[in-house]
């Protein structure tokens, strides 16, 4: 047993890897579904479990085939990536729970096990990206996930969603080609691709002309995949697009997973000196940031798609997330940690409140959600409990993620960026109560008898509603974890 | 003069990868059509390829092969060339999926070009907007 | 061994009087469908956490200060709950009315036959929970939180009627106290909080000595203005928009409870957050007074030019609310006691004004001043009940008003301000003016022609808090002496 222990670095990416094409072999949708419910809910376990080991501040290596560094690749666990693995395999368990069966046009009928296979794989990727101590394997592992992650946005019903799978493809591999320069210069000037290595030697260089290269190139590459204004474009109509269940899993875990290789990058390999004082790239960040707070929030006020003004809300929640990072305090990466966890809670349920209204409506155009509050009361009650989270009401994640980011820029002095936060939250505000009004108080054009979606829909969705309250009022568990992985991410580095 | 001849003529490699990286890219972006896309997303992968092999040319080196008994020979550096094996994969993978998704949008629209598609889809907004005014 | 039995005791007591209206609520929901159960059941619960809360009097008179942990923790600071004097009576003065507006909410809804009877009365209980929790929190972390449940539990009351006006109404109320609360208030919390180690309500203040001149004056100014409840001028449209509510409504929350929790937590900030000697240093509070000043002049003129009977009662709300506020902002001995005591005596005569105009709106379908003509002869009780708590606000003896009027103007002669007087004169002035001609009109111009004879004295269940009410204006005024006894403490004026 304890041999199995030891090897749980590997099998968190392991289990799923191997159980991606067995869905696709097996097929059979009353097989496929437990069996992915049980993988997912197995790397959850792993990924708890991982962090159980490492909060005491001791680090898990892994080594491959006994090669120790340099010379293999090593997985690699401190608290803040057992943080994010457990937010993605989190979700992952709950989304994947929701079976295709009754949810019908959730996923695309006749095409489950593709969508497991898919979804399995993406979660592989993502789970891989974030364990991996090897610079070159953090690229593999990114492709993986996207690949898998344009293959189930091309899965939604819209023939659109196929453009949109076909423009995150483009964007994305520019992405991940612009990474891998990166990752090119990084072992030009270094040598060496175990992230430990590489960040110690680069501390030695200084900031030469190939480590600036690097870092730029770097930089572009995760500013893609994390949808950083004005790199946005593409996320709009992927999320909107794709099926629901895609839009919850990726708006949950895929932005961040690459928030956590921004933190990575700046703090663990180039070092905060370099990226901070050197090179000073909370000058160019920090206003980015602050433009995406509003840009995001102002565009979601004036959607007409649930879930296209979700993912505008995505963009602008993303930039809270990049504005914690750019104070590079210990503080303010500790509040973009709290809101990588609050915000996957609640964007979770409100990408699955949408799917619940498809399942019904066959849409989530506002206009089909006219008096569904009293049409799906329970379904909206959530919605409306995770956009008050999306608020930052007390007494739901929003507001922890709220007062950890507003206290980071109190800390460094920035009143003026504590009020324009503030005032940000006021517009997503506007843009949920939007929706509340539509929901709860305009009149639906076909009368509909109160039905609420299947339980296999519904209980999902409240668990992630529930959590959002949840750990909202008991908030030390994430705030507590976060301020321990941003504490490791400072005083130890790597 | 002769100085940044020299430069460029011995950095000759690392031209032509910035040339077919910048072609590639231009190529992904400024293209109509999908098909051509892709096709230069591939060449901006390729390009990639071609600057790891550069790095991995050691002067004077040749095919890591260990030869017993000799310790006098120069080897190239054998990494770079192992992990493109890599993204080669990767960029084959990507193309496939890309050209996969081009059939399906084919099928869907009868169309690869990105005008006509997004053409296509604002005449299908204002289609919807008119009939909900009308209702 | 003996004081900490007494305090865990207490403790259950503050448990069982905030989770008591949360029952109700759940209660409600499962007895919807039968409405007199539903009713009674409220009232049964009402009766319950009224009572609960009464129990506190005694020990906190006694100089105890209960407290109750709250599990959970918010942002890393743990939720807590203490009763001090002021909350205490706070806490009273919403849950005692409760039982009356309850009785008063069962004959208007019927008489007015609205629909979603269950969901009001549900919110209701919700928002009584809510403002239970303002009155008792112990910290600025946990009246946050209660402060935006209430305005959240408000909201599906504001716009029961579902309405376009009702929902244009509810936008303003939730934009401007959601607003003003996340802009203002959240960013005062969390200043105090970068400046202090603690955010606990502490007597005398936590923030003397560590916070001085301009930015001070910001931080006050941030907090006045973070709790849109207290409805100062610019940010008290919401107060008017929100009579769109059912009378009920108006009369308990936005007459009592909502906007009393604004004020309250206005002047629970400057006692326990700067402390009243922190904030006479050096003029801080001036330009809080000016605006305080400026709202109480400009409410009660604008309140004179209206004919619809609620806005003008709403104007007047607002004008009276800054009283507490210029209370606070004197930041003497003798003008907090007049604001504490102003928060019960306000309440009392202007729920009586709601539901008079209630009455007259379920009996005879009336709703501007101007159309009252004569109603005073049909419905003579009513009436007399509007003019004795008009009297009251007035601030004339023998009604309760006259004592927390008494104690501003002895605190703004303290606190050497005598143009804050001179305000308080004139708009006493200004109020007979916009609530005598009510009475004068109802009682001595003729009726109408055409007035139906059907049109007499309300349903007893709205008559009957009508009179407790007004009743309760005149006996205050004598027993206001062991209000001020268990105020006096908080006020720093001794035992």
């Amino acid at each position: 047993m304890s041999d199995l222990a030891s090897h749980l670095p590997v099998l968190q990416v392991l289990i799923p890897l191997l159980a991606a094409p067995l869905c696709f072999l097996l097929r059979k949708e009353a097989i496929v579904l437990p069996f992915t419910i049980a993988v997912s809910f197995a790397c959850f376990a792993i990924s708890m479990n991982l962090l159980s080991q490492v909060l005491g501040g001791d680090i898990l290596v892994y080594e491959f085939g006994g090669w120790s560094r340099p010379y293999g690749i090593e997985y690699r666990v401190d608290i803040l990536n057992a943080f994010v693995l457990v937010v993605v395999s989190g979700i992952a368990a709950v989304v994947f729970a929701v079976g295709p069966g009754q949810a019908r046009r959730v996923i695309p009928e006749g095409r489950e096990y593709l969508f497991y296979s898919a979804a399995l794989l993406c979660l592989t990727g993502l789970l891989g990206v974030t364990i991996t101590g090897d610079v070159f394997n953090i690229f593999v592992f990114l492709e993986i996930s996207s690949l898998s992650s344009y293959i189930l946005i091309a899965l939604g019903l819209n023939r659109r969603a196929l453009m949109a799978a076909f423009s995150y493809l483009i964007m994305g591999t520019i992405g991940a080609t612009f990474l891998l320069i990166g990752i090119g210069f990084m072992y030009q000037a270094t040598g060496t691709l175990n992230m430990v290595d590489m960040a110690h030697r680069i501390q030695v260089l200084g900031p030469t002309k190939g480590v600036l290269v690097a870092l730029a190139f770097v930089m572009v590459g995760i500013s893609i995949k994390l949808a950083v204004f004005p790199l946005h474009h593409w996320l709009p109509n992927a999320y909107s697009y794709a099926p629901p269940l895609v839009s919850a899993f990726l708006a949950s875990t895929a932005t961040k997973v690459a928030y956590y290789l921004l933190i990575r990058f700046t703090f663990g390999l180039f070092g905060a000196a370099l990226v901070f004082e050197t090179v000073g790239i909370d000058r160019l960040l920090l206003p980015l940031s602050i433009i995406a707070m509003f840009v995001g929030s102002i565009a979601a006020i004036y959607q007409t798609e649930f879930k296209r003004l979700l993912a505008y809300s995505s963009i602008a929640q993303i930039g809270y997330m990049t504005l914690g990072l750019s104070f590079a305090t210990q503080a303010g990466v500790s509040a973009g940690l709290i809101h990588v966890f609050n915000h996957a809670l609640m964007k979770g349920a409100l990408f699955l409140v949408a799917a619940c209204v498809t399942w019904r409506m066959g849409g989530t155009n506002l206009d089909v959600m006219k008096g569904l509050g009293q049409r799906m009361p329970f379904t909206m009650a959530a919605m409306v409990v995770a956009g008050l989270a999306l608020v930052g009401v007390p007494g739901t994640v929003g507001f922890v993620s709220k007062w950890a980011l507003v206290s980071a820029a109190l800390e460094v002095d920035a009143l003026w960026i504590a009020f324009l936060i503030m005032a940000s939250s006021i517009l997503a505000l506007v843009y949920v109560w939007k929706v509340v009004e539509i929901a709860y108080f305009q009149t639906p054009e076909v009368e509909l008898e109160r039905r609420e979606p299947p339980l296999r829909l519904l209980i999902p969705t409240w668990i992630l509603a529930g959590a959002a309250i949840y750990f909202g009022i008991f908030s030390s568990y994430a705030v507590d974890v976060a301020e321990l992985a941003a504490q490791q991410v400072f005083m130890v580095g790597l | 003069m002769t100085s940044l001849a020299n430069q460029i003529l011995s950095h000759w490699n690392y031209l032509a990868v910035i040339t077919l990286m910048m072609i590639g890219l231009y190529i992904a972006i400024s293209r109509g059509n999908l098909v051509k896309k892709v096709m230069g997303m591939s060449v901006f992968q390729t390009s990639v390829i071609l600057l790891y092999v550069s790095m991995a040319k050691v002067t004077g080196g040749t095919a890591p092969i260990l030869i017993e008994g000799r310790d006098d020979i120069i080897y190239s550096n054998p990494l770079p060339h192992v992990l493109m094996l890599t993204a080669i994969v990767v960029g084959v993978a990507t193309t496939a999926l890309g050209l996969a998704l081009i059939v399906r949008i084919n099928e869907a629209y009868g169309t690869v070009e990105e005008d006509e598609i997004v053409a296509m889809d604002r005449a299908e907004d204002e289609r919807d907007l008119r009939s909900e005014d009308a209702s | 061994m003996d004081i900490e039995m007494g305090l865990d005791a207490h403790a259950t007591i503050i448990f069982w009087s905030m989770i008591l209206p949360l029952i109700g609520a759940v209660g409600v929901v499962a007895l919807g469908r039968w409405p007199n159960l539903r009713d009674s059941w409220t009232i049964v619960v009402g009766i319950s956490t009224f009572t609960c809360v009464t129990r506190l009097i005694e020990p906190v008179m006694a100089g105890a200060r209960p407290s109750l942990a709250l599990p959970g923790n918010m942002a890393g600071l743990g939720l807590a709950l203490e009763v001090e004097p002021l909350g205490l009576l706070f806490g009273l003065v919403a849950s005692g009315l409760w039982i009356l507006t309850s009785l008063y909410g069962f004959g208007y809804m019927r008489g007015h036959e609205e629909v979603n009877q269950t969901r009001f009365f549900t919110c209701f209980a919700l928002a009584i929970s809510a403002a239970l929790g303002i009155a008792f929190a112990g910290d600025l972390i946990t009246l946050f939180l209660f402060y935006e449940l209430l305005t959240f539990s408000t909201f599906p009351l504001v716009t029961h009627a579902g309405t376009e006006a009702a929902i244009r109404a509810g936008r303003l109320y939730l934009g401007i106290l959601v607003s003003t609360s996340v802009l203002f208030l959240l960013l005062a919390i969390l200043w105090t909080a970068n400046l202090s180690d603690t955010l606990r309500f502490t007597p005398g203040g936590i923030l003397d000595g560590k916070i001085a001149g301009a930015s001070a004056g910001l931080l006050l100014l941030l907090f006045s203005y973070g709790v849109g409840k207290a409805a100062l001028m610019p940010f008290h449209r919401w107060l008017p928009a929100a009579m769109v509510a059912p009378t009920p409504v108006s009369a308990l929350l936005h007459a009592v409870a909502v906007v009393k929790a604004g004020v309250f937590t206005v002047l629970k900030i400057s006692i326990y957050i700067f402390g009243i000697d922190f904030l006479a240093k050096d003029g801080l509070s001036d330009i809080l007074m000016g605006i305080a000043a400026i709202t109480i002049l400009a409410a009660s003129i604008r309140a004179l030019s209206l004919d619809n009977l609620k806005a003008r009662l709403a104007y007047s709300t607002i004008s009276q609310l800054s009283y507490i506020v210029l209370g606070a902002a004197l930041a003497n001995s003798a003008a907090a006691m007049g604001a504490g005591l102003h928060i019960l005596m306000h309440a009392l005569g202007k729920i009586t004004l709601f539901f008079v105009a209630g009455a007259v709106m379920v009996v005879a379908h009336k709703t501007e001043v101007s159309q009252l003509d004569g109603l005073g002869r049909r419905m003579p009780i009513t009436f007399g009940a509007f003019c004795i708590a008009s009297f009251s606000i007035i601030g004339l003896p023998p009604f309760g008003g006259a004592w927390s009027k008494w104690y501003l103007v002895t605190g703004a002669f303290d606190a050497d301000q005598p143009w804050m007087v001179v305000v308080f004169m004139l708009s006493s002035l200004l109020s007979i003016a916009y609530l005598m001609p009510i009475v004068v009109r109802a009682f001595f111009r003729p009726l109408p022609e055409g007035v139906p004879d059907g049109i007499n004295e309300a349903p007893l269940l709205i008559l009957l808090p009508i009179c407790a009410t007004a009743l309760g204006c005149f006996v205050i005024f004598f027993y206001a002496d062991s209000v001020y006894r268990l105020l006096a403490p908080a006020m720093g004026l001794g035992g």
